[in-house]
């Protein structure tokens, strides 16, 4: 077993006792906290197949954040005033059932992503930074200025959505539902990595015209690996919003797009764990320094600072040396 | 997780000689607030005017732990679980903004908690969704804009052009001004929330051939809109809700603001002794003018405090009884619930006037008595 | 719709798109010399504003102000490029955001910490206040036309400094290729400080002159940076003629659209419904166009290179 291998499987396992330790001492606030962080790190997951495989530096992700988590509260809110989404021609109804809703968070995110993805990918560099950058303006704006699902003061879920078999409105069956999706998506993404199909992502991130000459297409493989990491960055929005009961175009901020980022960074670019360890390493912070100042933000802007000045290769990288290199 | 907790119980128990009871009756109040960010000048006014009260009343059964949402309603969501679950608060107040109240509220109250509203009323908690254990002390979000319609009646007005943000506090800011409003409308406008830039609002203006202007446009974009339409020349008369006029933001807006009509359920001449000692205290203490946020802030702790003596928190039907009867003095003089526990209250009209280098307000006259709200009546719990 | 408005309306796009023309044009010339993508670029602004609003509050000249807010976002721009964004030239795009959203985290913060949670107070000059009549009786405040002059006389100094100063020469050769300047024993470090001094002064102008018909308060900077980043996607990253183009593009497409398409849907809608329809489209109309752009031209309007 490599360093990391051993690092990754220790983060696996905290997340697994940590959770379990919260539940023997009665203390389920520390549950839906690490319930949060195993969210947050699925999306920087999804996130990370365009940034770190495919060298896409995307700034706009949380438009799949939102569009996953609008799946969530658009269903859910339609089970909840028995209200049909669509009645003709086909009825359509609400839903309150997590599988259901996990696959529209899915199906739409991935549309979404396939659609700013064609446009963007046209561009490269720091013309695909801006343009989805502003692609996820567009779709903030839109989700605050249309007021059928309660524009910027958003929708009020007020109970979790069901999981057959589960009580999901226990704090710990919920974290296990999401620490369950996490590491299928880990396995999936580690799977992806190996497979022809990275490995031609891979190369493309490197040099697209080598991948040209024997035949492939860097704008195909980017697309998929882009439509991808959309799909998995808004069934992290759907969790999310059950998590909180509660979506709002806050979701579709930029600054939402930006903490994403920062999850991959702190962790590691391009590593595996990376954007695991950076969700676990934001929320600590979050609440740590969040409790000692009001002005929480500088440190936390000087902590960023410092570790892509002098710590490159995130907290992975420091602790075991740099061997997956993301430039 | 260090939670910043004022606990005034401890100290003073010591100081009293344990007059009061022991620990396992302190009453803790969980306040979540917006304390950083835009608007974080709305939620330490409320905060301030509370704790004003708190350390006024000397109970010292009262704990308050005080939390910042950042104004992201994610935030506001965890730190009501928090604070439910791990804290144990009795009570929860203090959110500013209506979009994180619908995130919260439902779930609290749902949960067997009380929520007390210092600020925001939306229209979904004053109706249909109502629930007993859910008091707001400060208005129902419509009524500073019904108030100004039925300014806007009494002023002569017969020709209104308003506008407001895009979003549901700006769609129902005009509803309410249509609502008592009986002249005709001259133009209806929706800006973007967050814009800066008004000349395109007010070249439209210019041409309507309006006689009068309402606006609701909260925080910085008040400041833009006034600045930019004294600068314009257009002299239609201009009213709006006292959120544009607020003592936090009016020395930003400066000379523009003068002598504007605004409507607000408290001003800081509101004759009445409470009054008088809150304005004259907070002065004392903070070395700035209150807000009306601050005075909400204020009444929402004497509200409390007031059903605290008459009632103990954990005898839920007790306490809400106590929350109900309103036995408190209010900086706003005549003060009590409907039946939808949303304020029923006299709304002024005041203006901007100067008072050596400060901008602040007066009242002129009254816009509605004794005026409640119109969503009473889908109310049932 | 008269036309009187609509000309009234033009000029508002006009003057919307010089202003986005002085943010741009520093984030473009920092592009196209340094290939550096800067995300603190409107804490620069906020810095600007608030500098004015310090000086003006304590002195009441609104040239001084004007001065200060130069000054200071000068001032810190050269800081931050000494101490911090110099070590980001070679680096990829993605340390670069990450180290200029961390900027942005620091700035704001920082701020909110001198100057307090309250927006600060800074007015125009009562010489440029009020109304002037221009031919064809239309009204139009002073100070905007102002802005709109001073805008267009940036965007030719610029210009000249460019094409006929020796900095300039040093700029564009930058611009081609780095290693050769170098080469020729231009000092390098210093013309990149100077060409992000140059840039921040001009955000930070752009802040101050802005600040005294808006407010000047924390994160007043952002909304803007988005803004001139769709200016500078559609003008064509580098190009300082690009970035013109774009803003006043995007300034008269955002003023016009504001105006039109809610007429536009009082056709066959009622009123209310018509209003908020039309200002949600209107929103995202530049967004709309800037995909547009970059489908036809990827590398935007006037981009050499992506």
């Amino acid at each position: 077993m490599t360093r990391e291998a051993v690092l990754n499987s220790a983060v696996l396992m905290g997340l697994f006792i940590f959770p379990l330790w919260a539940w023997v001492v009665d203390e389920p606030f520390l549950i839906t906290l690490a319930t949060k962080t195993v969210i947050l790190a699925l999306a920087g997951v999804g996130l990370n197949i365009a940034l770190g495989m495919g060298g896409l530096v995307s700034l706009g992700h949380a438009a799949f954040f939102g569009i996953g988590g609008y799946a969530m509260g658009v269903l859910a809110s339609h089970a909840q005033s028995y209200d049909p989404i669509l009645q003709s021609p086909i009825l359509i109804e609400g839903t309150r059932s997590m599988p259901i809703i996990w696959l529209v968070a899915i199906l739409t995110s991935g549309l979404a992503a396939l659609a700013i993805g064609a446009l963007s990918l046209r561009t490269s560099g720091v013309y695909f930074i801006m343009i989805t950058l502003a692609f996820g303006q567009m779709l903030f704006f839109f989700a605050i200025s249309w007021p059928a699902y309660g524009g910027e003061d958003g929708l009020s879920i007020y109970v979790r959505s069901e999981f057959p078999g589960l009580n999901t409105l226990d704090p710990i069956q919920f974290y296990a539902i999401a620490y369950v999706i996490l590491a299928g998506v880990l396995l999936f993404a580690f799977r992806l990595r190996q497979s022809p199909f990275g490995l031609a992502l891979n190369a493309a991130r490197q040099s697209a015209s080598r991948v040209m000459t024997v035949g492939m297409s860097p704008y195909r493989l980017q697309l998929v690996a882009f439509t991808l990491s959309g799909m998995i960055t808004g069934l992290a929005g759907a969790l999310f919003a059950d998590l909180n009961r509660f979506v709002s175009p806050t979701m579709f901020s930029w600054q939402t797009s930006g903490e994403i980022m920062v999850f991959i960074i702190i962790g590691g670019v391009g590593r595996l764990f990376g954007p695991v360890i950076g969700a676990v390493l934001f929320v600590i912070l979050e609440h740590v320094l969040g409790g000692i100042s009001d002005y929480w933000l500088i440190y936390l802007g000087v902590l960023l600072l410092f570790i892509v000045l002098f710590a490159r290769g995130g907290v992975i990288g420091t602790l075991v040396g740099r061997q997956a290199s993301h430039d | 997780m260090v939670l910043r907790t004022m606990a005034f119980a401890a100290t003073l128990i010591a100081a009293t000689g344990g007059a009061y009871a022991d620990e396992h009756d302190v009453v803790k109040v969980g306040m979540i607030t917006t304390l950083s960010g835009g608007g974080a000048g709305l939620g330490i006014d409320v905060r301030d005017g509370f704790m004003l009260a708190i350390a006024q009343s000397g109970n010292t059964n009262i704990e308050v732990v005080i939390e910042d949402d950042q104004r992201k309603p994610d935030i506001a969501v965890q730190l009501a679980d928090e604070m439910i679950q791990s804290e144990k608060v009795d009570i929860l107040t203090g959110i500013i903004w209506s979009n994180l109240a619908m995130a919260v509220v439902p779930g609290a109250v749902a949960q067997g908690k009380f929520y007390i509203s210092p600020n925001a009323g939306p229209s979904a908690l004053a109706g249909r969704g109502c629930h007993p254990n859910y008091f707001n002390v400060a208005w129902q979000n419509d009524n500073l804009h019904e108030a100004a319609g039925a300014y806007a009646n009494t002023a002569g007005y017969t020709n209104s052009f308003i506008l407001a943000p895009n979003y549901p506090a700006g769609q129902d800011a005009l509803t309410g001004y249509k609502r008592l409003y009986e002249g005709e409308l001259a133009g209806e406008l929706f800006t973007e929330l967050g814009q800066t830039d008004y000349a395109s609002e007010i070249a439209q203006i210019r041409a309507s051939g309006a006689d009068s202007v309402f606006f609701f446009l909260p925080g910085g974009m008040g400041i833009s809109f006034l600045k930019q339409y004294a600068d314009s020349g257009v002299d239609i008369p201009v009213v709006g809700p006292a959120f544009s006029f607020d003592q936090g933001i009016l020395q930003a807006v400066g000379a523009a603001a003068l002598g504007v009509a605004n409507t607000s359920q408290w001003s800081k001449d509101i004759d009445n002794p409470t009054n008088a000692a809150f304005v004259a205290s907070f002065q004392a203490e903070y070395g700035r003018l209150p807000s009306l946020y601050a005075s909400q802030g204020f009444d929402a702790a004497n509200l409390i405090l007031s059903a605290l003596e008459r009632a103990d928190v954990n005898d839920a039907d007790a306490f809400r009884t106590a929350l109900e009867a309103a036995e408190f003095d209010s900086t706003r003089g005549r003060f009590s619930f409907g039946p939808n526990h949303h304020p029923i209250q006299d709304f002024y009209v005041r203006e901007v006037v100067q008072e050596g280098d400060i901008f602040t307000n007066r009242i002129v006259g009254t816009a509605l008595e004794n005026h409640g709200d119109v969503y009473a009546a889908d109310c049932s719990f | 719709m008269s036309l009187i408005l609509f000309i009234e309306q033009v000029l508002n796009g006009l003057q919307l798109g010089v202003m986005l023309f002085l943010m741009a044009a520093g984030l473009t010339l920092v592009f196209g010399v340094m290939g550096l993508i800067n995300l603190a670029h409107g804490s620069l602004f906020m810095i600007g504003a608030f500098a004015a609003a310090a000086v003006a509050g304590s002195t009441g000249s609104f040239l001084l102000a004007l001065m200060a807010a130069l000054a200071a976002a000068a001032a810190a721009g050269a800081l931050i490029e000494v101490l911090i964004i110099r070590r980001l030239y070679q680096r990829d795009h993605l340390d670069q955001v990450l180290a200029t959203f961390a900027l942005i985290l620091i700035f704001s913060e920082g701020t909110r910490w001198v100057f307090g949670s309250f927006p600060l107070y800074l007015n125009i000059p009562t010489y440029l206040s009020g109304p002037v009549t221009l031919p064809g009786g239309i009204q139009y405040p002073l100070y905007r036309l102002t802005l709109i002059i001073i805008g267009l006389v940036i965007a030719l100094g610029l210009h000249l400094l460019i094409t006929r100063t020796r900095l300039g020469i040093q700029i564009r050769a930058g611009e081609n290729d780095r290693e050769m300047i170098a080469a020729l024993g231009v000092d390098i470090s210093k013309l990149y400080t100077i060409v992000f001094a140059i840039g921040a002064a001009l955000a930070g102008l752009a802040g101050a002159l802005i600040g005294a018909i808006q407010s000047v308060q924390v994160g007043m900077g952002e909304p803007v940076l988005i803004l001139a980043f769709v200016v500078i996607v559609i003008g064509g990253i580098g190009s300082v003629k690009g970035a013109l183009i774009g803003s006043i593009l995007v300034g008269l497409t955002d003023t016009l659209g504001g105006l039109l398409l809610p007429a536009l849907f009082r056709q066959f809608l009622d009123v209310s419904s018509a209003a908020s329809i039309g200002s949600a489209l209107a929103s995202m109309l530049i967004y709309i166009l800037m995909a547009a752009v970059l489908v036809v031209r990827p590398t935007g309007l006037f981009g050499a290179k992506a």
